[in-house]
């Protein structure tokens, strides 16, 4: 399968050009966040405050790493599940998110959200993350350091191997699979 | 009898903790490997392969296998004729805080299940004792990522259901399971005991090596059954299908009330993680 390379930011153009599916090759700045950090920037929207960071077309990575070593840029970096963050990821998207890479199937509301918003939802292969430690080049925590490991860490990432999950169109690679009767 | 200094133990929890974390077990590679002879479709075996590749790199460069190193069960299995001198508690709680600061483990522990405030040392623990005949001190440590742990679920049947209730509600765990806990899983089913105990048979299902069966030939071939028929399900790697849904099941049983028959499903992810020895 030929593999797609994009870079970020991730316009729209780009995105509509994504196929459920697709192999994809990421370079470009992404921004790590999971359960807490979504937790607190869903409540500075239902608070009306204006958000710390800039979300039009950038990139969320499900993903909480391991401490670097000292000489290295980061620990091991693999996805989380994002099911987790599907009450939040709708919020996001209005504020013109471009795509979200996680682990694992997504619920209805969020397909919608992405047809809507013209948003993508990447795989990235789980319990690997030694593995995408190496396309890792950069990394620094931009906010929420208090957090941790759920701190949202500004990832500089080359060649990135990605699956696309759900497409632009609302089309969700799980539909194909066999074993989901729903 | 032997006296065993808590120092002893505190060093063994430890260096199970770094081990268990970034190296592989032997036997869930093996049954990688063999997945990989099996399986035809291309994606599939293209992510088998990454998994060994991981399994490698985590090795070689001492970095954890997936960044959630879990959160940790300890076991101790203490011989009869042992005595231990010290405060046990605190030092294996001592000897995984060394193991996670020491090697770059991400700390995915929080004081409070509501507060939700990390604790920054990837403690406490969960402590599990069980008294056995001898002098020697099994200490096993198995840290387990939530991805899976999420994913568990446990029933409590009648006491007249069969085997094909039993196969009929994992295949209803692992779908609904799907790709969010890393297939190729691992499963340790629980059954019998008490709603509790259940839970505690099926993550000690999960220390066993894959590669060895259920004594009892009833709970053997259950174990053959259930392995067939979840890897009917075609879920694959990532979900995205293959011939490997599970590369093992292993099944613990125990005594159980005339009115019950509970049984619990343990879901494990391709990376699962244990390491023991011998004190």
């Amino acid at each position: 399968m030929n593999v797609i390379n994009i870079t970020t930011p991730l316009t729209e153009g780009a995105r509509k050009k994504l196929k459920a599916g697709d192999e994809v090759s990421l370079t470009g700045t992404i921004l790590s966040a999971r359960d807490a950090a979504h937790k607190r920037l869903s409540d500075l929207i239902k608070k009306g405050k204006p958000l710390p960071l800039n979300l039009k077309d950038a990139v969320i990575y499900y993903a909480g790493p391991t401490p670097a070593r000292p000489g290295s840029v980061i620990g091991s970096c693999g996805p989380t599940t994002s099911s987790r963050m599907d009450p939040f990821a709708p919020q996001l998207m209005r504020f013109g998110l471009g795509a979200m890479i996680g682990k694992g199937g997504r619920s209805g509301e969020v397909i919608d959200a992405i047809k809507k918003h013209k948003c993508v939802y990447f795989l990235a292969m789980g319990g690997v993350g030694a593995l995408l430690s190496t396309k890792v080049k950069a990394a620094k925590v931009i906010l929420y350091n208090d957090l941790g490991p759920e701190a949202i860490y500004k990832l500089e990432v080359k060649d990135f191997p990605l699956i696309v999950g759900i497409d632009s169109k609302g089309r969700d690679i799980y539909d194909k699979a066999g074993w989901k009767k729903k | 009898m032997r006296e065993i200094n808590v120092l002893k133990i505190r060093e063994a929890v430890a260096e199970l903790c770094l081990k268990a974390n970034f190296e592989l077990r032997e036997d869930v590679l093996k049954a990688l490997r063999a997945a990989l002879k099996k399986e035809n479709i291309p994606r599939a075996k293209d992510m088998l392969r990454a998994i060994i590749e991981n399994a490698r790199l985590a090795k070689k460069r001492r970095i954890a296998i997936c960044q959630d190193t879990g959160f940790v069960s300890v076991f101790l299995e203490i011989g009869e004729d042992v005595v231990i001198s010290g405060n046990i508690k605190e030092a294996i709680n001592e000897g995984v805080e060394d193991a996670y600061k020491k090697g770059y483990l991400r700390k995915s522990v929080v004081s409070d299940p509501l507060l939700r405030k990390n604790t920054n040392t990837n403690t406490p623990c969960i402590l599990n004792i069980d008294i056995v005949e001898g002098d020697r001190l099994r200490v096993i440590v198995s840290p387990k990522g939530f991805g899976s742990e999420n994913k568990c679920a446990i029933k409590m049947f009648r006491p007249t259901d069969s085997e094909k209730n039993i196969i009929n509600f994992v295949l209803d765990v692992v779908k609904n399971a799907g790709p969010d806990a890393c297939p190729p899983l691992i499963l340790g089913i629980g059954i019998g005991g008490t709603f509790d105990h259940a839970a505690h048979l099926s993550k000690k299902a999960l220390l066993r090596s894959i590669e060895i069966r259920n004594k009892n030939k009833r709970f053997r071939s259950l174990e053959k059954d259930l392995l067939k028929a979840v890897n009917s399900l075609k879920i694959g790697p990532m979900g995205l299908g293959g011939k490997t849904t599970a590369l093992g099941v292993n099944v613990e049983e125990f005594s159980t009330h005339i009115s019950g028959l509970p049984v619990a499903v343990g879901v494990s992810c391709h990376a699962t993680r244990s390491a023991q020895k011998i004190l």
